[in-house]
């Protein structure tokens, strides 16, 4: 329906002609960018009210009271459940630490948070539909479970910078008892803020992806991100790591990609690199943790998913 | 009456600071404001997403920024 309002626009209103590289690339842009603007905010709205109910207050009195491996388990978990951001990095780290939560736990859950955030699963739920989005949640938390439970293996505990004092005694999350219709409104300007910030992203994205609709030939995709590139997804992977505010640009030139022949395992790689590692929060970690822990972790993460992109191109 | 703001530096935790400073000449009342950014004095408050809010030594808000009312509200 909504494809059709489109094609009415372009073909008979602006009168382009069909067929035509420009009128398809135009028609393509409005066509997109409006439906992922529109799934963006409805989806990023429930996620966010959801996840009101779910603190990491909360999560840290619960986890406090696990072992290892159900600790990491649950710690992958709760990262798709509970907000995140890179700027709470250190005081969240060292408060699972304080709560003498095991350190590969904690990373496990450091790996999850930012790699399950509401714009990349909303990006892949309204570009790729419910099968992919599931699968990259699937796979973001085999990367988070395999990575922290290596990381707790390899008793790094000195490298942490600060000296964390345990809490003694019981932890116990505070309930705070907030009314519907302030989770409602918190909700609504939390998805306000995000558009505000990702909309020029998202419009740059498909912009960038409509002229590869149009232009780029699939053969050329093919030979570079395709089945005749073996190493397509270590470079996609690195290639994503130092991405990161862009997901949502990044997210509509992926959907163009596989349309023309990119292996979805690939795509998966880099969507995960771009999300799950970023520059600043590097450098927010090295003020608590050393440049070897940090270097361990995003060792770990690249290579799983490099591991986690071969698999799936492997079964599919 | 002592207010401080819990945060490590970002947008969100100056947005907070703004506000509360706002919130407190609206509502007339004689507050000091003090901003925390040392990370071991934050963990001391048992506060895991910043910015947070503490009003005479009690924490009655994290991870959000607060509105001007909502602040004007918790002081009173």
């Amino acid at each position: 329906m909504w494809q059709e309002s489109v094609n009415v626009f372009v073909y008979e209103w602006l009168k382009m002609p069909h067929g035509e590289k420009l009128s398809d690339a135009l028609n393509f842009f409005i066509y997109d960018t409006v439906k992922i603007l529109f799934l963006l905010a409805t989806i990023i709205f429930a996620i966010t009210l959801l996840r009101s109910y779910f603190s990491t207050e909360k999560v840290r009195a619960y986890l406090s009271k696990k072992h290892e491996y159900t600790g990491n388990v649950l710690a992958a978990l709760f990262g798709i459940i509970t907000p995140f951001c890179s700027c709470s990095a250190i005081p969240l780290f060292l408060g699972f630490l304080q709560a003498r939560i095991p350190l590969g736990v904690t990373f496990s859950y450091l790996i999850s948070a930012p790699l399950n955030n509401e714009i990349a699963i909303a990006m892949l739920l309204s570009m790729f539909g419910w099968k992919v989005a599931l699968l990259y949640i699937g796979f973001g938390l085999m990367v988070a479970i395999m990575g922290g439970i290596i990381i707790g293996r390899m008793g790094l505990e000195k490298e942490i910078l600060i000296e964390v004092k345990p809490i003694c005694g019981e932890i116990t999350a505070n309930e705070q008892q907030i009314p519907f219709t302030i989770r409602l409104k918190d909700a609504k300007e939390y998805t306000q803020d995000i558009l505000a910030k990702t909309w020029i992203y998202v419009l740059a994205g498909v912009g960038v992806g409509a002229f590869i609709h149009g232009y780029v030939p699939t053969e050329f995709i093919v030979r570079v991100a395709g089945v005749d590139n073996i190493f397509a997804v270590p470079i996609v992977t690195l290639l994503g790591v130092p991405m990161y505010s862009n997901a949502a640009g990044v997210m509509p030139l992926i959907e163009v990609l596989t349309s023309k022949g990119m292996l979805m395992g690939t795509a998966l790689s880099f969507m995960m690199a771009i999300t799950a590692l970023s520059l600043p929060e590097a450098m927010i970690l090295k003020r608590i943790m050393s440049l070897k822990l940090i270097g361990i972790f995003f060792g770990t993460v690249t290579l799983g998913i490099i591991g986690v992109g071969y698999l799936f191109n492997a079964i599919l | 009456m002592k207010i401080e703001i819990l945060g490590t530096g970002c947008a969100k935790c100056k947005s907070l600071e703004e506000a509360t400073k706002q919130a407190v000449a609206k509502s007339g009342k004689f507050a000091q404001i003090e901003k925390v950014d040392d990370i071991l004095k934050i963990m001391e408050y048992q506060v895991m997403s910043t910015p947070g809010l503490v009003i005479d030594g009690k924490v009655v808000s994290s991870g959000k920024v607060l509105s001007v009312d909502e602040i004007v509200a918790l002081i009173g």
